[in-house]
């Protein structure tokens, strides 16, 4: 996808999510919509991906693992072609496929079950081992979020992953300063955090996380030459694209009103 | 024909070397924990064997990583810690995911009940069997020596879907001839057969078993002995026939008694039927700081073979 179509389509995952998240009445907005630029990037322009051929083992393997923005996930993988649109309108009701939390195989696309933080990494790191001893030259990506580097399990991959010289690993971390409860430079010592992968032996770049073209062309350059795995800090804001949601933590838990969401969609050129 | 004795993981881990060799599907992982057999794995396929560190966590989640990607994963581990520092990540990606995605991910812990006797109790496994039974999908294995760990190797390797394999951390007397007197799939092996009572075991335990049926015998009772070496997916039907004529049914296990494990697993089996008494034997719930041998351990929780034939009287008096 070129530049604007991407905007284009980051502004319509947006407005979906928010829709989602009004009708649901689920948490997590702010946290959905701080990657949404993330997975526009992954989806629109760097992942080798067939949506017609989703489990084609040549494909580059994306993972959410900051699974609580399943929204923004669900909703790019539909705009995406992987399945039909009008499964998203299900989302969270009763005998939907689409839950809070991604499990797998509920919609093509989704590689794992998560939501339980600090599942992804490791998962990811298993999965590019087994690209290099069965030669096929896929990537893996995993998106996290700031306040998943809280988990040890987290660490423990990124320790080992240099350690076996992987290179077609690429982790993104969704830096937009919040958790659940707090900041997450406050509430952990989380920062310096491109310093920390760094020190823990990747290939770390920060990047602004809403610069779609900046951030496709820093995934896209994994491997980066360096004997690395690569990891993105990509610096956000929560509730990103919404003028009163951005970088208000209340909406990590709260739930839009119909007024509000059609603030927001006003906002974002949608309606 | 069986040596005298073996040490479980190197029957167990023999079965995986010589696979290795054949089926380059076959990946490794050790959670910085050794032995002479995989010392010649890591030096013979230092592609397909990785030590991930001091790491539970990161153990299963990239050996489901690989195994997603379809490699057969041995995830190999202390078994207090591979069963119970990284729980979480075995019931998201070997509980969870399994369930829709084929895995064969083969937990190996070693440290059976108390055979870290002197360590104490952080490396002591009295909970995994009651806590791995608990998870859908997972199959628990408990072998009682080297053939029949050989035996579930070989089961391991060819089955799919996540397994836990409970093996004892000392060498222990064989009691199988070969591995392949042990059916992995029918879940047990009947010992002896008995009319007044019969002591089910598993592990370790299934040799205490033995020596208490021989007491019993002596005194002229008619004692059968089973062998419970699968403790979630086993013939249910089958065994409800063995033990159906039974008056009374003893359950043995070096575990916490009464919390989900072996226990339960026959209570289970032979709900059914009704009218049967099973009664558990096992560890109190309590631990124990106080440094023994693994016998004198056993012997003070009532699990020798003097009390658990005494128990069996008591049963058959009532």
């Amino acid at each position: 996808m070129r530049g604007k179509d991407l905007e284009g389509m980051a502004r319509r995952i947006r407005g979906k999510v928010i829709e989602m998240s009004h009708r649901a009445e689920t948490p997590h907005l702010g946290s959905a919509l701080s990657c949404v630029d993330i997975l526009t990037a992954a989806y629109g322009s760097v992942l080798r991906i067939d949506p017609g051929a989703p489990a084609d083992p040549g494909r580059d393997r994306f993972i959410l693992s900051k699974g609580h923005a399943a929204t923004a996930l669900y909703a790019a993988l539909a705009f995406h072609g992987f399945f039909p649109e009008s499964l998203l309108d299900t989302y969270a009701s009763h005998g939907s496929r689409l839950e809070e939390h991604p499990t797998p195989n509920c919609v093509p696309g989704v590689e794992a079950a998560t939501g339980s933080l600090g599942h992804g990494l490791p998962l990811g790191l298993g999965m590019a081992l087994a690209s290099r001893i069965q030669e096929r030259p896929y990537r893996v990506y995993v998106t996290m979020s700031d306040g998943e580097c809280n988990e040890g399990s987290s660490w423990e991959a990124a320790m080992m992953a240099p350690a076996q010289g992987v290179v077609n690993l690429c982790a993104i971390v969704d830096f937009n300063r919040w958790q659940a409860t707090g900041r997450s430079c406050e509430v952990m010592a989380l920062c310096p955090l491109r310093e920390k992968w760094q020190a823990f032996g990747w290939s770390a770049t920060e990047v602004d996380g809403h610069d779609v073209k900046a951030l496709a062309e820093l995934m896209q350059r994994v491997p980066d030459g360096s004997g690395k795995p690569v990891a993105i800090i990509a610096n956000t804001v929560k509730g990103k694209g919404v003028s009163f949601m951005e970088d208000d933590n209340n909406w990590h838990y709260r739930v839009p009103t119909a007024d509000e969401l059609s603030a927001a969609r006003k906002e974002l050129g949608l309606s | 024909m069986a040596p005298a004795s073996s040490r479980m993981r190197d029957v167990f881990l023999a079965s995986v070397l010589a696979r290795m060799k054949t089926d380059r599907r076959l990946f490794f992982l050790s959670a910085d924990f050794g032995s002479p057999v995989l010392d010649v794995v890591a030096r013979d396929y230092p592609d397909r064997f990785i030590n991930v560190g001091i790491a539970e966590q990161n153990l299963i989640n990239v050996a489901t990583g690989l195994a997603l990607e379809g490699f057969v994963v041995v995830a190999y581990a202390i078994a207090p810690f591979l069963s119970m520092r990284c729980y979480e990540q075995i019931r998201v990606n070997l509980g969870i995911l399994s369930q829709v995605r084929p895995l064969n991910v083969n937990m190996v812990g070693v440290g059976a009940g108390l055979s870290y006797d002197v360590s104490g109790p952080t490396h002591q496994a009295l909970e995994d069997l009651s806590i791995m039974r608990t998870l859908p999908n997972v199959e628990v294995l408990s072998p009682a020596d080297g053939a029949s760990a050989g035996a579930i190797a070989e089961y391991c390797l060819e089955h799919s879907g996540p397994k836990y394999v409970r093996l004892d951390g000392k060498p222990l007397a064989s009691l199988y001839e070969t591995g392949a007197a042990v059916n992995v799939e029918m879940g047990f092996h009947e010992w002896r057969r008995g009319t007044d009572v019969c002591l089910v075991a598993t592990g370790y335990m299934v040799h205490t078993a033995l020596k208490a049926a021989q007491i019993l015998e002596a005194e002229n009772l008619s004692v059968g002995v089973v062998d419970m070496f699968a403790l979630s997916k086993y013939k249910a039907s089958e065994l409800s026939d063995v033990l159906g004529h039974y008056q009374t049914v003893i359950t043995i296990e070096e575990g916490f008694v009464g919390k989900g494990g072996l226990d339960a697993c026959l209570n289970e089996a032979l709900g059914a039927r009704g009218g049967q008494r099973v009664h558990a034997l096992g560890l109190p719930s309590r631990y124990s700081f106080r440094v023994g041998d693994r016998d004198e351990m056993l012997r003070d929780s009532g699990l020798g073979e003097v009390s658990i034939a005494a128990k069996a009287r008591e049963c058959l008096r009532r």
